[in-house]
């Protein structure tokens, strides 16, 4: 999996591609523990995920967490398995999808 | 019926190994892409499982069986430790209403496990966790190679 980031001003894209699962998520945990406390936008481009597992929801949930507590989180670009698993688990509810 | 046998420790570092395996052994089928995608989710949840509750990270012995059948074309793949019982298809539902902050992880990868496959069944037996999970090539017929 490769995972980037872009942070400009206090604004952070999160690009990550691949496999977000058991193996790859704690590396995604990494980054989002480091989120700066002035960060106010949180954007996640999921455009190059080919599939997620429940230990890449946890992140996401992690990260919209926090996000609720400093500002705003976006998920742009979720297709294919990721979509669909962001409906069987209601993430599309709790997440905004873009 | 053709079978054949991984032995490996249960460690989430040997995730891709067992994924690798199971996909070496399909290869000669017709899943769709899709299909397995949904199978190397399963084998993420089920092996983290493992590696998690059932030897609580300390590392122990899992063997991935699995079993292909040709007409018509299914897999059967069996996960069999020897750690604590764990029943993971004794959790119930997770509640999928809740908003971020009441919402829980854990539960959550064998449901979606349940609803991606086509069959799923759980046993002890003789001091090991048996796990059994069944899948079928999927609709887009086309070949899915590595």
């Amino acid at each position: 999996m490769a995972i980037e980031k872009y942070t400009e001003e206090n604004k952070m894209t999160i690009r990550a591609g691949g496999r977000l699962d058991a193996v790859t998520s704690p590396e995604l945990g990494e980054i989002l523990q480091a989120i700066p406390a002035d960060l106010t936008e949180l954007v996640f481009d999921l455009s190059g995920l080919e599939y997620i597992s429940s230990a890449g929801l946890r992140q996401l949930l992690v990260a919209q967490k926090q996000m609720n507590k400093q500002g705003k989180m976006y998920v742009e670009g979720a297709g294919g398995q990721v979509l669909e698993v962001f409906a069987a688990s209601g993430f599309d509810k709790i997440l905004t999808l873009r | 019926m053709l079978m054949k046998e991984l032995t490996i420790q249960a460690l989430i570092e040997n995730i891709p190994a067992v994924t690798d395996f199971v996909e070496e052994q399909l290869a000669p089928l017709h899943f769709s892409r899709k299909a397995m995608i949904q199978l190397a989710v399963a084998i993420d949840e089920i092996f983290s499982n493992i590696a998690k509750y059932a030897y609580d990270g300390k590392g122990g012995e899992a063997t991935v069986r699995v079993e292909t059948e040709a007409e018509p074309e299914a897999a059967v793949i069996t996960f069999i430790d020897n750690g604590e019982p764990f029943d993971p298809l004794a959790a119930g539902e997770p509640d999928l209403t809740l908003d971020a902050e009441e919402r829980k992880i854990g539960g959550l990868g064998i449901f979606l496990v349940k609803k991606s496959m086509d069959g799923i069944s759980y046993e002890y037996k003789d001091g090991h966790n048996i796990l059994r999970i069944k899948k079928k090539p999927g609709q887009e017929g086309q070949k899915t190679g590595k």
